[in-house]
């Protein structure tokens, strides 16, 4: 059972799962967003119909697309998402860069146990992450009694319910995606070459620009991209800390699936993000991957 | 010394709103933001709050079933990816593997609904929404993970010690059986708690393919967290994270052990 059919043998298990459960699925959503919407169960109409006088005949629409295109609200949505996905992915940065280099440049015996601190919380849950943040930002919530107690502020701030709420939540559920890949990249670093700065002269600040920083570059980007991917579609998050007016493009999706109930739109919507979301991102992840593999079988000869 | 200021702050901001959270779960008072006194009543009405003991009891069911199924079928796939570099279908099967990492959640579940519906329209299975359809959506999203995981490891492993068995007349499944499988064994593990980590806490997929008869713990606290934050939901959340606590630490302790 060497070769050819062992190898069949192994795939073939995977490959069905996933062509059934993962392909096929979009092959129904794509269906499904041509489909007209309809009062039965399920809520939209078949793409041909069956019982036309004329033998079959072609019912599917493009007005569920048309919608997404007239109506303001989606476009808003979807650029409203990558803005705050973007924001949060920024605060991440400059939360966990630091965090990963002073992790990075800690006592040996200590590494472990530093890094092990940052990954807990992702273990924890992640819904009751988002949660214990509502009693810190609401109005009469922890947050706005010590600022009123300090003194900062005369009344309490409207922090839950807006964008900024929905930034926190992102920012504190995904740093440690951010510091994990920034520190495994600082980690690596020959710090041979920052001596070779400051022998030249070179001032600790400036050889942190010159050196450390496009070193970690390859850091940057992973832990970048770990955060941002998750945060644009998220919905637990803006549905839990944003307010009725936080536009999300996730947020949409489930709620003409759920509230709504208009399923061909849901579809569409979901047709939407995998042509304006995933697919780029995609390209960019395997343009990385590829330019990386040949980097790294470079290196290796 | 700047620096570990800046590290003292991201650690404070990881950890004070789960510490406020766990305190205030000992609050007597209903009123979740005002102190009102030591108690453990929450913890009480919990433990006899059949709705949460069963959700309870599901979410472990389907974390540990659709975990290993992610696993054999992850495993698998990484083999497949790592050793068999040139087949029909290659880039495809690349891409159904990688895809759900980088695939919103509600995308996903709202797939996998429309196909469950759609099969169920066809040949009547899966009957409605029950445990099999959440395992089998958590089972194929967490599978791509485990490949992840496999796959570095199969990556790095030494491919000589292979080369020896076969040279030494071994045939492919019992090098695998008796050589790779137990390389990458601690793969598998750190693979299999990931899955059952996702599917556990999954609130996005599991809403839209669990049904009114089967709900996890997710959704139980999703649909009651949306209301507004509750004393006895603090109370589970300490547990949660409590386990979690105890859970990594014997793992620690474990993998340090065998160093």
């Amino acid at each position: 059972m060497t070769g050819r059919l062992g190898r069949f043998l192994v795939g073939l298990p995977p490959y069905l799962w996933l062509a059934l459960f993962f392909l096929a699925p979009f092959a129904i959503v794509l269906k499904i967003s041509l489909s007209q919407p309809d009062a039965g169960i399920p809520p939209y109409l078949p793409l041909w119909d069956a019982a036309a006088e004329a033998g079959r005949q072609w019912r599917g629409t493009f007005d569920n697309y048309a919608r997404l295109a007239e109506d303001g609200l989606y476009l808003a949505a979807y650029l409203n998402s990558i803005r705050i996905a973007g924001i949060a992915t920024l605060a991440c940065l400059l939360i966990g860069y630091p965090a990963a280099y002073a992790i990075a440049r800690a006592p040996t015996a200590w590494r472990n146990s530093l890094l092990l601190l940052v990954a807990l919380p992702f273990w924890t849950s992640f819904l009751i992450r988002v949660y214990a943040w509502i009693g810190i930002l609401k109005t009469e919530g922890l947050l706005n009694a010590l600022l009123l107690w300090l003194g900062v502020i005369a009344e309490p701030l409207q922090i839950l319910q807006t964008d900024l709420a929905v930034i926190i939540g992102m920012t504190y559920s995904y740093l440690p995606f951010m510091v994990l890949p920034l520190y495994a990249t600082l980690e690596k670093m020959d710090l041979s070459l920052l001596e070779a700065a400051a022998d030249l002269g070179c001032r600790p600040f400036k050889a942190f620009l010159a050196v450390t920083l496009p070193l970690s570059m390859p850091g940057i980007i992973a832990g970048s991209l770990l955060v941002f991917i998750p945060a644009v579609g998220e919905f637990v998050i803006p549905d839990l800390l944003g307010g009725t007016d936080t536009l999300m493009i996730g947020k949409i999706l489930w709620s003409e699936f759920f509230d709504n109930r208009d399923w061909p739109v849901a579809s569409a919507v979901a047709v939407a993000m995998l042509v304006l979301l995933v697919a780029p991102i995609m390209i960019v992840q395997n343009a990385r991957a590829g330019a990386e593999d040949k980097a790294g079988g470079k290196g290796r000869r | 010394m700047i620096l570990y200021v800046l590290l003292a702050f991201a650690y404070a901001f990881l950890y004070i709103p789960i510490v406020v959270m766990m305190v205030f779960s000992f609050n007597a008072s209903k009123l979740v933001t005002v102190w009102g006194g030591f108690s453990t009543k929450w913890y009480a009405e919990l433990l006899t709050n059949e709705k949460v003991l069963d959700a309870a009891w599901l979410s472990l069911k389907v974390a540990v079933v659709s975990a290993t199924i992610a696993t054999v079928l992850g495993t698998l796939a990484a083999v497949v990816l790592v050793r068999f570099r040139r087949f029909h279908g290659r880039t495809l099967f690349a891409g159904m593997v990688t895809a759900p990492l980088v695939m919103p959640e509600v995308i996903v579940g709202l797939a996998l609904l429309l196909l469950f519906v759609a099969m169920e329209q066809a040949i009547g299975w899966p009957a409605g929404r029950s445990m099999t359809t959440i395992v089998v959506a958590h089972g194929t999203f967490s599978l791509s993970f485990v490949t992840v995981v496999v796959r570095s490891r199969l990556d790095r492993m030494d491919a000589s010690l292979e080369e020896a068995a076969m040279d030494l007349g071994a045939r492919p499944l019992r090098v695998f059986l008796s050589i790779t499988l137990p390389l990458i064994a601690p793969a598998l593990l750190a693979g299999w708690l990931l899955a059952f980590t996702l599917s556990i806490d999954d609130v996005v997929i599991s809403s839209f393919v669990s049904g009114p008869g089967a709900s996890p713990l997710p959704i139980v606290i999703f649909s009651k967290v949306r209301l507004g934050i509750s004393p006895d939901i603090n109370a589970l959340a300490t547990i949660v994270v409590a386990l979690v606590g105890v859970a990594m630490a014997i793992a620690g302790r474990v993998a340090l052990g065998r160093r």
